[in-house]
């Protein structure tokens, strides 16, 4: 009973983050530019492993007896790199011109490569 | 602060010692007995306690979790909408962190709050550049990072 119990609900967090997972490609494919993009990539796909990685190390513990600190460490990894990912996603595709979206409303961060540019070459230190 | 967990490793050692008995358990009680030692004697450091430390670190990693599970959760919701009523810009966000270490934690954190990602950081270090889904609320953005995230970074580091 209890063990009927106990798999259905690893099997619920597996599901769910599955679920997730497949709703932030979905994100992939309907918002418009890099940047949104690249909120879904980051956030949503990061709670989807975590959940998936989560269920399973559960089911090694409980259900065969096995600590598993490999899973422990793909969870740790997993959450310290993907913000940075993004971040850098994000940095690279405004480096390079990308624009954003036509209906974005504010980029305080336009003017700024120019000017950084123009202090090196006058100052070449 | 590394100093107060060296001393309190050595008097779990001593603790061992003095039963000579090498067992896991032991060490726990050493050291716990260590750490109620530390603890009493603290006004005769010149730093706080350390395990005031340790507990900011639990409650920072607390908040990490509960804002990744709000943030993904948000997305989710502006993904399956009929409609795109979103309002994308990026914001400049002055901070008062100085270390590279305290800003790299902000910015991570930032990159996991709802509809928030870190841009570019300047390159003094003092300001970050947020790209933000709704920059309705960039305000309102504004003074939730400064009003928590800040406080719980600034908990641990100093």
């Amino acid at each position: 009973m209890i063990k009927a119990i106990g798999e259905t609900m690893i099997g619920l967090i597996v599901l769910v983050g599955s679920l997730i997972g497949a709703l932030s490609a979905f994100g992939l494919i309907r918002l418009p530019d890099v940047y949104l993009r690249s909120h879904a990539a980051t956030k949503s796909a990061t709670l989807g492993v975590l959940l998936i990685l989560t269920g399973a190390f559960l089911y090694f513990a409980f259900y065969l007896e096995h600590v598993s600190a490999k899973l422990l460490l793909g969870i740790v990894f997993v959450f310290i790199t993907s913000p940075v990912a993004g971040h850098l996603n994000g940095r690279a595709a405004h480096r390079t011109g990308v624009p954003l979206w036509e209906r974005s409303v504010q980029d305080d961060l336009a003017g700024i490569y120019g000017q950084e540019k123009e202090v090196r070459e006058r100052d070449p230190s | 602060m590394a100093l107060q967990i060296l001393l309190n490793l050595i008097i779990a050692f001593v603790w061992m010692f003095l039963y000579n008995d090498w067992s896991s358990s032991r060490f726990t009680v050493g050291y716990l007995l260590g750490m109620a030692c530390i603890g009493l004697l603290n006004r005769f450091w010149p730093h706080d306690f350390y395990m005031k430390r340790v507990w900011a670190v639990i409650k920072l990693l607390s908040l990490f979790m509960r804002e990744l599970v709000i943030s993904s959760f948000a997305v989710m919701i502006q993904i399956v909408r009929p409609s795109l009523a979103i309002r994308p810009g990026i914001f400049a966000l002055r901070t008062e962190l100085k270390s590279d270490w305290e800003i790299t934690i902000l910015s991570c954190l930032i990159c996991l709050t709802p509809g928030t990602l870190t841009l570019d950081v300047a390159r003094d270090g003092r300001i970050l550049y947020i790209h933000a889904m709704d920059i309705e609320d960039a305000e309102m953005l504004t003074n939730q990072i400064r009003g928590t995230f800040e406080k719980a970074i600034m908990e641990v580091t100093r």
